[in-house]
């Protein structure tokens, strides 16, 4: 049996906070504010693959060397995404807000939190098949400098193929999955072209502020991970950022109902989880 | 000795359950009294990409509140909450939920293990934990932090048990610190949680 060492002991959650305190001191990435158990259990499987048989082990090595710092940000991150992951969000924007954005004459979209970019080029072919990706600009961001760059190289695993491309089309594709990539060495290499009007960037919901103004933002399954004093913060970014009646999609399980922005939004695809400025 | 749950030392009950298991529960949620003082969190394992429909299958046959758990709600007693598809189902220090996205464990999202492991750090002792039927190993990691951390083992029967996999990698995980006991056994024990002792 395999099970984390010193989990879920105390002293493991005595380290655990130095720990977030240290990388927050150190590096300037601040957790301080993220759902602990969660957390926990992706530190004890980082102790378990970086061989550190305590917390402050991994302290120690982590504050010595950016390298295996860079190293625990691939667990602490969660870099799990998923093309069109619940269709129905992406057919509720390509049948009810595809018609209102198509009135602006250029559109900005920030998807915040875009792990390895699944989620990108959803959006993109979503909106090259509306007649929009020509007029977008999408920022993409995330915390995780190695996510990022993944997403930009747009090379997923083939063996991921069926359940990108069976979403896909459950969430009203209109061509054939395959038109989009070339299939090369098990990898699945998405259309260049698609990531034409993408700038990806390093942007914490944590610590950073505002750096445009946009009519929709996505952000899925990032806020399940803040407490709500961070949710808070983060919902107070996207009002700013949004446009008078701009839109907000978040995940399945996400909602502005029970946060301090709640009054400044209306619920647009009660289902799908998109909302809207008022 | 007949096993017993004392619903005034018990803070809540950690359900698992993967094939076969909707019958399975259908045998056990239904016994649970209406005043059961402690809330009852249960995972099952269903297809991710579709509404579980869990809560609308076993509201009208069990007397308690039932629903699927919202991230950062507090964990109430007296009511029975079920793992959303798609994501797993953690409780916090201060017993509340939360959900995540992670990587499935066992194929599972889902997964037992994450709710048997952070319920057993929230809750120690003063956990139940249940596991049932499932043709996988999901469970018995999780299973093993609830017994470490004193909490109550039972595991169906593997006998009785529509596939006996889950149970048995469970029993291999925690050895004789479960109570073994087919569904009715385990039913009659949950009959028992109530607050007010029984005439
Ligand atoms: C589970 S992924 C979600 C990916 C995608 N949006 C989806 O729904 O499939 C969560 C992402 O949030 C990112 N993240 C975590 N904290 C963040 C923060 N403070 N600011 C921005 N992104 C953050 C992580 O790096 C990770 O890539």
């Amino acid at each position: 049996m395999n099970l984390p060492i010193a989990y879920p002991d105390s002293d493991f959650d005595i380290e655990l906070r130095l720990l977030i305190e240290g990388i927050y001191l150190k590096y300037n990435y601040d957790f301080r504010n993220y759902s602990p158990a969660s957390l926990k259990r992706r530190v004890a499987h980082a102790l378990a693959q970086m061989e550190c048989t305590t917390v402050s082990a991994l302290q120690d090595r982590i504050l010595h060397s950016p390298q295996h710092f860079l190293n625990l940000l691939q667990f602490l991150t969660v870099p799990v995404s998923e093309m069109f992951r619940d269709p129905a969000y992406f057919l509720a924007i390509r049948d009810k807000v595809v018609p209102i954005l198509s009135t602006y004459p250029s559109l900005k979209i920030w998807i915040a939190g875009c792990s390895t970019g699944e989620e990108v080029y959803s959006l993109a072919i979503l909106l090259h098949e509306e007649g929009l990706l020509e007029r977008t600009l999408i920022y993409a961001t995330d915390i995780n400098p190695h996510s990022l760059q993944r997403a930009e190289d747009g090379i997923f695993p083939i063996e991921h193929l069926k359940l990108f491309t069976a979403n896909y089309l459950a969430a009203g594709g209109k061509r054939a999955f395959s038109d989009y990539y070339t299939a090369a060495y098990g990898s699945a290499i998405f259309d260049r072209a698609l990531r034409r009007q993408v700038t990806f960037a390093d942007h914490s919901l944590a610590t950073d502020s505002v750096f445009s103004e946009t009519q929709f933002v996505s952000c899925r399954n990032v806020l399940i991970y803040f407490n709500r004093e961070l949710q808070d913060r983060a919902f107070a970014l996207f009002r700013e950022s949004l446009c008078h009646r701009g839109f907000l999609g978040l995940g399945s399980k996400e909602t502005v109902q029970f946060s301090a922005v709640s009054d400044q939004f209306e619920s647009f695809a009660r289902h799908e989880r998109i909302f809207r400025k008022r | 000795m007949r096993p017993r749950l004392d619903p005034h030392r018990l803070q809540a009950l950690v359900i698992g359950a993967s094939a076969g298991g909707i019958d399975a529960l259908m045998h056990v949620l239904p016994a649970l009294p209406a005043d059961c003082p402690i809330p009852v969190v249960v995972v099952v394992h269903l297809p991710e990409n579709q509404p579980s429909l869990l809560p609308e299958v076993f509201g009208p046959r069990v007397d308690l509140e039932v629903k699927e758990a919202d991230e950062k709600e507090p964990v109430e007693p007296g009511t029975i909450y079920f793992a959303p598809p798609g994501y797993h189902l953690l409780i916090e220090r201060d017993r509340t939920f939360s959900l995540s996205v992670e990587a499935p464990v066992h194929y599972s999202r889902p997964a037992i293990d994450i709710l048997f492991e952070t319920a057993a750090a929230a809750y120690g002792p003063t956990l139940a934990a249940m596991l049932l039927t499932g043709a996988n190993e999901d469970g018995a990691a999780g299973l093993a932090h609830v017994a470490r951390l004193g909490g109550t083992v039972l595991i169906q029967d593997p006998d009785e048990a529509r596939i006996a996999t889950m149970p048995l990698a469970g029993l291999r995980a925690v050895g004789d610190q479960a109570t073994v006991l087919p569904l009715a056994s385990l039913a009659l024990m949950l009959r028992a949680l109530r607050t007010k002792e029984s005439r």
